[in-house]
């Protein structure tokens, strides 16, 4: 119990230190704070993990009684098991590792002492979410990254864009948490609890179809929110504002993969809902492929990591929408090493750069910056799926399980990977290849990054080679370790959805032949574009037809913009211009001023005419009179 | 007996206060109502303790008609004459960063009005409670029109007679529902209310007129176009008031005299009274967007969130009446907080246009950091109380009807639209030339706003005591109400 605490509340405690006592610390110690909080943690994780590993049982542990109302009680309690040792691992592995990258990424910044807070804070938001035994914890880790992610997007304050984009992050996420919320209500309302084990035994017995359709289909839409699927993707391209620390850790390896941890947390249910499983499936596939094309024509290269991280997210949820819940799981963590290591290398080369993000200003780069180089080059391998990097096996599988399931899909997932191994090779080759095209004063800047981003680097790198070992595919080894790992988690699945391949090794084979020379093809494509015509992206303003219509994002922002943000502003200004003061205050104004003139006539009677009293009064009595007459005998 | 000193120790205050003239007035209040909240933990304490001995007193007072003087305090009223003490010493030391003309009539008034409060919150007679309510309105008329920050001085008096006239017209129709109630049980105390055999067009009357009565004061849609204007012209120390504490009177009522009193009645109207509650919620919400004035963005946002305390309520689930009371309590700390930032802002630059500032959180980082945690405890964000408020009540509400919830729901993504592009608007980019001199917090206005992050924090964090003393009252009222 003593460990638990110690690994959610280290990074409180370096947040609270980084956040209270700021520009007092020196920015050595408070970047020796910031990442030793999280090697702490890390550190713990690893025995919880290996213990695991080990055989032994998944810890569940009540904290305190949080909300105790009627007929339910919500415990904030912890549940470590396989899963949650997974994501713990990732988490503060790669957490730990761009953290001492932060020291030398952020090393010129005044911010330096809030940058490495809102880190810790962060860590401790995500562990929370990962670590919670019931939906309402992980909600507030879900809504608390979302928070961190708001703060860490807008870092640079005083830049107007940067905060847009950070509010325009916390927002969609709302849109993506109210419907977490209401499909937590439709849960506590029909099984009276939302702890993940409560819930399991709740529904062993099979459970009433459009409950779970409902309940999995709004915490799907949650997931859409965090996970940036469509139709809620349109922040996470923005959020490439904040820091590039921040776009590694957040935006690719770690909060943006919540999404598919919720729905693997909860696969029990989802795996109830047959029609919200081929409805993920769908939206996967769909935001693969569409995030891929945009990635093509982007030129700034960061923009191209975040919709190459959309386009993997959405391959992620395919597997889940497949019941392949341990092979989205393997994709994540995989994604996690070589996204990671990208993103940190694209911040070392604009870190070079000296800020440019540009990559029609690059080029040639590996003469001055070999390291950075060449892990770039190890992670773009990896995410093109070359065998035997990392990023070959977890996409392989989730393929072969499209193509066990809905060869349509199939086809438009290797699709989808087609264009990653062409857009991933485009960027290196204009990045690191050929002449660089950047004004005389950046080259006389570049440089190779220090050691403390270096050493991150060459960490994932080396993760981004051998991290398929852990899911070596059938035609290959018998032994899944990570199938096998998350058995136990999975296993009120198992019935239902078929997580063993049951492909022959032939096709087994052709499969992963298709899909690597799709690859080599694409690279080949890109080379002979990039490397031998020397083939430039065209600027802004010369591009014609759908190639116009992709760099442009399918002008999404501009439609939604034009469909939901305008109307609500206009209908707020008319609302509180017209409705509010003219109509609604108008009634109430008017009845005042009605009363007013009715006193003003009314008080003519009082004339002080004693006749007219006199008169008034007779005709009274006489009324009185006729009234008792009539009607009381 | 101990009630009665919680009670009658702030009007003594307000005297003393008075006496102490101009210059020692401010410091007497606070010391006032800071021992006056000492005073409400040891009621607290016994109640927790189940010593009622000294939580209810009854004495006879008019004959005829039968009214007498009795208070008492259960889960529900202990909590809210909590919230009333510890909010009271806040706000009058939030307002010592300004120099306030004839300061002792000022907080006399203000400890005046925090008997009344009181008085509402513990009376179990109606004409008693009656008599409380509308006492209450007398020092915030005062207030916001004598120390109303609003330069146009002919708009200042407009703004708070509506506001002065519009609640007293409401509780005329409550005064006719208790004395129409007098005529046929004879008494006004609650348990002879709850006796009392009301046919179902009686019970509908009665439903209408005391819904008008608290729906003016939280106020509920339609009924709110008092509000805005009122807390923009009124002075802050008002303002606090008036929304940290006073619409509390309006949503107790609900639940202490609509509910139990007039269940047929409430069964009757429900569906309009959670549909205009909700309607209230998305309005206010979206009018808030785009406001240009601090003060009225915050009086809208607090609209759209009593609107949604009021819609938990008439779920007429125990979750949703939890949720209330929860969101009572976190609303009236939050929106204080609230208010209280948009005065440093005035203070420091005279104009609460958010078009005209900016960039504050490059000089002052203090208040920077306090401001976004008062906003990200509005938006209710997990952690913070109104998080446990907020989810409550949708669940309450859900549990009435799916739909609704939904709508009801909007309130998060509308909430933090408006909250953030607030805050974004004020504090970040660069700074402008009315805010570049922005001086950082001072000792009492940081003092002011730690203490009220701490309670945003113990709330949201550890609710269970909040919610175990409200459960049993809350379980009464919901007994009667669905009877």
């Amino acid at each position: 119990m003593l460990y638990t605490y110690l690994l959610i509340l280290l990074p409180l405690l370096g947040f609270l230190i980084n956040g209270l006592l700021g520009k007092k610390l020196s920015k050595t110690l408070s970047g020796i704070i910031g990442s030793g909080v999280i090697l702490g943690s890390f550190i713990i994780s690893c025995i919880f993990f290996f213990a695991l590993v080990g055989g032994q049982a998944s810890i569940e542990a009540k904290i305190f009684d949080w909300i105790s109302v009627g007929s339910f009680h919500i415990e904030f309690g912890v549940l470590i098991d396989q899963l949650s040792a997974i994501w713990l691992m990732v988490v503060t592995g790669i957490g730990f590792l761009i953290h001492v990258y932060s020291i030398g990424y952020m090393h010129d910044d005044e911010g330096f002492q809030r940058f490495f807070s809102y880190l810790n804070l962060f860590i401790f938001f995500m562990l929370l979410l990962v670590l919670g035994s019931n939906f309402v914890v992980m909600f507030i880790g879900w809504e608390g990254v979302g928070l961190c992610s708001y703060l860490l997007i807008g870092f640079w304050y005083k830049n107007q864009d940067y905060n847009d984009a950070a509010k325009k992050a916390f927002v969609m996420n709302r849109i993506g948490d109210l419907g977490f919320l209401i499909g937590m209500f439709i849960l506590l309302y029909n099984y009276h609890t939302l702890s993940f084990t409560g819930l399991q035994a709740a529904v062993a017995g099979g459970a009433d179809h459009s409950v779970m359709f409902w309940a999995t289909l709004f915490l799907f839409i949650g997931a859409c929110g965090k996970s940036a699927q469509i139709p809620l993707y349109t922040w996470l391209p923005d959020a490439m504002a904040g820091p590039t620390p921040v776009s590694a850790l957040i935006h690719a390896a770690t909060m943006v993969t919540a999404g598919i941890f919720m729905i693997c947390r909860a696969n029990f249910l989802f795996t109830l809902a047959p029609d919200t499983l081929y409805i993920i499936a769908i939206v996967g596939v769909v935001t693969a492929l569409f995030a891929a094309t945009i990635g093509v024509m982007q030129n700034d290269i960061k923009k191209v990591l975040a919709y190459s991280t959309v386009s993997q997210l959405g391959l992620m949820f395919v597997a889940l929408g497949f019941g392949a819940y341990s092979t989205g799981a393997f994709h994540v963590v995989t994604h996690a090493f070589f996204k990671a290591c990208l993103f940190l290398g694209s911040g070392s080369v604009i870190h070079a750069m000296g800020g440019e993000q540009d990559i029609r200003r690059m080029g040639g780069l590996k003469k001055w910056m070999p390291v950075t180089f060449a892990t770039f080059l190890v992670a773009t391998i990896a995410i093109s799926g070359i065998p035997p990097f990392a990023g070959f096996f977890s996409k392989d599988e989730i393929l072969a399980k499209a193509y066990e399931h809905n060869k349509v899909i199939w086809g438009i997932a290797s699709f989808a990977s087609m264009l990653t191994a062409f857009y991933m090779f485009r960027l290196v080759f204009l990045t690191f290849f050929t002449s660089f095209r950047g004004t005389h004063e950046q080259e006389h800047h570049l440089h190779e990054s220090p050691a403390t981003i270096t050493f991150p680097l060459i960490v994932l790198a080396i993760l981004s080679v051998v991290g398929g070992l852990i899911g070596l595919p059938p035609v290959i080894s018998a032994n899944h370790w990570l199938q096998n790992f998350l058995s136990p988690v999975f296993a009120a699945s198992q019935g239902h959805a078929a997580e063993a391949s049951e492909l022959s090794h032939g096709t087994e084979w052709m499969l992963i032949g298709i899909a690597t020379a799709a690859a080599v093809i694409s690279i080949a494509w890109a080379y002979t574009r990039f490397i031998i015509k020397k083939t430039l992206p065209a600027e802004e303003g010369k591009l014609t037809g759908f190639a116009s219509l992709v760099y442009h994002k399918y002008y999404v922002d501009e439609a939604y913009n034009v469909i939901v943000v305008k109307p609500l502003l206009a209908v707020s200004e008319w609302g509180y211009e017209v409705l509010d003061k003219i109509v609604v205050d108008g009634v109430v104004v008017w009845s005042g001023k009605l009363s007013l003139m009715t006193g003003k006539q009314l008080r003519q009677l009082q004339s002080g005419n004693i006749g007219f009293y006199l008169l008034m009064m007779v005709l009274g009595i006489i009324g009185i009179f006729i009234y008792v007459l009539t009607y009381l005998q | 007996m101990l009630l009665l000193i919680v009670l009658f120790f702030p009007l003594l205050a307000a005297v003393v206060t008075y006496l102490s003239g101009n210059k020692l007035s401010g410091k007497v209040a606070l010391l006032a109502a800071a021992v006056e909240f000492v005073l409400s933990l040891v009621a607290l304490e016994h109640y927790c303790h189940n010593n009622w001995n000294g939580l209810v007193f009854t004495h006879g007072w008019i004959i005829n008609p039968n009214i007498s003087f009795s208070i008492a305090a259960d889960g529900l009223s202990v909590l809210l004459v909590v919230l009333t003490t510890f909010l009271v010493p806040v706000i009058i030391l939030s307002s010592f960063g300004r120099e306030q003309a004839n300061g002792r009539a000022l907080y006399s008034l203000v400890l005046l009005m925090q008997f009344a409060l009181i008085g509402v919150f513990v009376a179990t007679d109606g004409l008693l409670f009656y008599i409380f309510w509308e006492l209450a309105l007398i020092p915030i008329y005062f207030i916001a029109l004598l120390w109303g920050d609003g330069r146009d001085k002919q708009f200042l008096s407009t703004a708070t007679f509506k506001f002065f006239v519009y609640t007293l017209i409401g509780s005329l129709f409550m005064l006719v529902a208790f004395i129409f109630l007098y005529s046929r049980t004879g008494s006004l105390s609650l348990q002879s209310l709850y006796a009392a055999n009301l046919n179902h067009k009686e019970q509908v009357f009665l439903a209408a007129a005391f819904f008008f009565a608290f729906a003016v004061k939280i106020p509920i849609f339609p009924f709110h176009t008092w509000q805005a204007d009122t807390y923009k012209e009124a002075p802050t120390i008002g303002t606090m008031l008036l929304a940290g504490i006073m619409l509390k009177m309006g949503l107790y009522g609900l639940l202490r005299w609509l509910l139990p009193v007039v269940p047929d009645g409430v069964r009757f109207f429900n569906p309009l009274f959670i549909t205009l509650s909700v309607i209230g919620i998305v309005y206010g919400s979206i009018l808030a967007i785009q406001q240009k004035d601090i003060k009225r963005l915050l009086a809208y946002s607090s609209f759209a969130h009593v609107g949604l305390i009021a819609a938990g309520i008439f779920s007429l689930t125990i979750e949703g009446l939890q949720g209330a009371v929860v969101q009572m309590l976190a609303h009236g700390v939050n929106v204080v907080g609230a208010f209280f930032a948009g005065e440093i802002i005035f203070r420091r630059t005279g104009t609460l246009e958010i078009s005209q500032l900016g960039g504050i959180r490059n000089v002052a980082p203090k208040f920077a950091t306090c401001f976004i945690i008062v906003v990200l405890a509005s938006v209710a964000l997990p952690t913070t109380n109104a998080f446990i408020g907020e989810f409550l009540l949708l669940y309450g509400v859900y549990g009435y009807n799916t739909c609704l919830s939904i709508v009801a729901g909007l309130t998060i993504i509308l909430g933090a639209a408006y909250m953030l592009k607030m805050y974004q608007n004020t504090m970040l980019g660069e700074v402008k030339t009315l805010t570049s001199g922005f001086a950082d917090l001072s000792a009492s206005e940081l003092t002011v706003f730690v203490v009220l992050i701490i309670a945003i924090f113990v709330c949201g964090v550890y609710p269970k005591p909040i919610i175990d003393i409200a459960q049993p009252a809350l379980a009464e009222i919901l007994k009667h109400t669905l009877r």
